[in-house]
């Protein structure tokens, strides 16, 4: 009886000094520049924004634009893990929001879209910074159109992560035939579910509430 | 072998199934002795053990019983020879302070007493002084001196006159001293009834004291007796006690609650608000401590004041130890309250930034606004972070009426349990027995003419009857064995 009990105190020891399950969120926010879709990048901020609403103290956000070459770490505007005291969270918060404005006032339109790179690039930020829950938010018509000698036919691991495609707008061409954007859609779905992610669509943008 | 294949044993079915049904009767027939016998073994073993079991459980809570009798003839005796005590220190701090006053008392009241006899004598009325003339003048009215006499009497009414309001004047004089002096005994009257007073509202005091003293003493004496009705009085009052220390118990833990979550907030950031320890915040775990650190204290305090006694040691110090105990506790809690208080103001101010920021975020310039009123709530909260701590220390008391309580009402509830679980097991025990009775009657039913063949045939020499009901007959035989 005194092992048992012994060995229960050992294991509830172990237990309470394993370190912890991370339970903290990281938000990957994709905006595209791209001329057909620049004229929507103020909606951007509006979802910038109500991310960091739902952000809690140790998550990560980072905003990054979707221009010709995506995959690099200069297309990324804003990035931060607020820390874990609420008051530096906040004022990390406000400065965040601010970097963002700023982004939105000065966003020079992109000549191509390369959304691929930008998911590359998002899957690396957020595996980096280990999170329990991975969410990509894409805002994007998802028409990806590459420069001249960027290859982008590379598989992409989305185990465990979270692709929302947001404000997806209908190109001039979908209107002629609307199977280009639903092939369009499903092609991503397809991409995304293959590499073990989950696919979302949202096109209601008053209606965030279950985006985070 | 299917039923079927059975009913093929001949080329008929309906004979195949006749000559199977007399098979089937007569190997009924001839195994009733035995089955009988199986089926009453059987329901006596259950039976038996289920009486077994029912007598043992009855044990247990005789045992049960008397063990709550003794405990809560014990928490009695304790309760009343604290009542006794304290009824005894109070006689005591009575009779001390009124003896400690007795030499004062006695010499103002001998002082009272002597200047009353001293102002009485003094008061005493001073006899007039005998007239001295009324002889003279008769002598000399009966003189012979022609008008001689006249004049001698003009002389002694003058002289009279005048001595007569000479003597008026000092009886008057006299009268005012003697009025003076009796007036100035009633302060010495007031005095002495004053005293009186209060030593006869001692002398009630004392006697109140010693009437409860009696009557504790008696219930005391029926608890040592150990008399069914002082048990039964404990007992209900045992449960009396329990239900409504609980119920306070409930209002100290949503006193806590509140505490908690005036300080859960603003610990998140003295320890980060995503530490976690197994399942829960760590914010959340500190500010839990925090609470049952206070909580604590206010059980020491309340033991050192020898309010409570929960813990024997703290009771045992000694006096001077215990003082010190008192004042370091009653430090701590104080230190405690503060850093509530503080924190209670960490909270609002926090709340007003994440407001502020969220409303940034959502670009609601209204929500921004800082309400002009909001030191109100700050000023309460900090109150509350600040008083909560001090109220949670009487959690103490009927925490102490929970515990010992709930000894008896645990008892009482399990020994009700076990009183149950005895009936259920006799039930089952009984409904076994019959069940085995009605299985034997069951197992008759499809025999009945064979029996029947049996009774004509065997009815004469009376063995029918006595082999009919050899298998009944056995069932008491078995019963009186499984009673035993």
């Amino acid at each position: 009886m005194k092992r048992l009990l012994l060995l229960l105190a050992s294991a509830l020891a172990l237990q309470s000094c394993a370190p912890p399950a991370a339970r903290n969120t990281g938000v990957y926010l994709l905006v595209d520049t791209s001329g057909s879709y620049n004229r929507n990048i103020g909606k951007a901020e509006q979802i910038a924004l109500y991310t960091l609403t739902r952000l809690q103290s140790s998550d990560s956000i980072a905003v990054a634009r979707i221009d010709t070459g995506s995959f690099t770490e200069k297309d990324i505007i804003a990035k931060a893990t607020f820390d874990d005291r609420p008051s530096t969270a906040n004022a990390q918060k406000r400065a965040f929001a601010s970097r963002v404005e700023k982004f939105i006032d000065q966003s020079p339109p992109a000549a191509y879209t390369d959304i691929t790179g930008g998911l590359l690039q998002a899957i690396e930020f957020l595996n980096e910074k280990h999170p329990a829950r991975k969410e990509i938010l894409i805002l994007s018509d998802m028409k990806e159109e590459l420069a001249k000698g960027y290859v982008r036919d590379v598989p992409l691991d989305f185990t465990g992560f979270d692709v929302v495609a947001l404000n997806v707008t209908k190109l001039r061409s979908d209107n002629f035939d609307p199977r280009l954007y639903l092939n369009r859609l499903d092609e991503w779905r397809a991409r995304v579910e293959k590499g073990g992610g989950h696919w979302r669509v949202i096109n209601d943008l008053d209606h965030l509430d279950g985006l985070l | 072998m299917t039923l079927s294949n059975l009913l093929t044993i001949t080329p008929w079915p309906a004979l195949s199934a006749a000559i199977l049904l007399l098979l089937l009767m007569a190997a009924l027939y001839f195994a009733r002795g035995t089955a009988h016998q199986l089926i009453l073994a059987a329901a006596g073993a259950l039976a038996r053990g289920l009486r077994v079991a029912a007598y043992s459980v009855i044990r247990a809570q005789e045992r049960l019983a008397a063990r709550n009798r003794v405990v809560l003839l014990a928490a009695g005796r304790e309760s009343k020879e604290r009542l006794v005590e304290r009824e005894f220190a109070r006689v005591a701090d009575t009779v001390r302070k009124d003896l400690a006053g007795y030499p004062d008392m006695h010499r103002r009241l001998s002082e009272s007493i002597q200047r009353i006899e001293e102002d009485q004598e003094n008061a005493a009325e001073v006899p007039p002084e005998a007239p001295g003339w009324a002889q003279a003048v008769k002598v000399v009215a009966n003189l012979d001196a022609r008008n001689a006499g006249a004049d001698i009497l003009s002389d002694i009414h003058k002289s009279m006159v005048k001595a007569h309001a000479e003597a008026m004047d000092d009886y008057r004089k006299a009268s005012s001293e003697r009025h003076a002096l009796l007036r100035r005994m009633m302060p010495d009257w007031r005095a002495i009834l004053e005293t009186l007073g209060h030593v006869n509202k001692s002398v009630e005091s004392v006697i109140g004291r010693s009437q409860a003293i009696d009557r504790h003493m008696e219930e005391y004496e029926a608890i040592v007796r150990g008399e069914d009705r002082a048990v039964s009085v404990l007992s209900s009052s045992s449960i009396v006690y329990f239900f409504v220390s609980a119920l306070v118990l409930a209002v100290a833990t949503a006193g806590t609650a509140v505490n908690f979550t005036l300080i859960a907030r603003p610990m998140a950031e003295m320890v980060g608000g995503t530490n976690f320890i197994g399942a829960y915040r760590t914010a959340d775990i500190a500010a839990l401590v925090i609470i049952m650190v206070e909580i604590s204290m206010g059980l020491f305090l309340m033991e050192s004041l020898r309010i409570t006694r929960l813990f024997p040691v703290i009771g045992a110090l000694s006096d001077k130890i215990r003082v010190r105990m008192v004042i370091i506790t009653f430090l701590i809690l104080l230190l405690m309250a503060s850093i509530e208080a503080g924190l209670a103001y960490m909270r609002e101010v926090l709340l007003l930034d994440e407001m502020a920021t969220n409303a940034l975020l959502r670009g609601d310039a209204s929500a921004s606004l800082v309400n002009s009123h909001l030191w109100i709530t700050t000023a309460a909260q900090m109150g509350m972070g600040f008083v909560l701590p001090f109220a949670l220390v009487f959690v103490a008391i009927p925490l102490e009426t929970f515990v010992h309580s709930l000894r008896t009402v645990v008892g009482l509830a399990s020994t009700a349990v076990l009183q149950a679980l005895a009936l259920i097991l006799r039930l089952l025990g009984n409904g076994f027995r019959h069940l085995g009775g009605l299985a034997c009657r069951v197992y008759d039913l499809p025999l009945f003419v064979p029996l029947w063949i049996e009774t004509r045939l065997l009815g004469g020499n009376g063995n029918g009857h006595a082999t009919a009901s050899a298998a009944v007959a056995a069932e008491p035989e078995a019963w009186k064995e499984a009673r035993s």
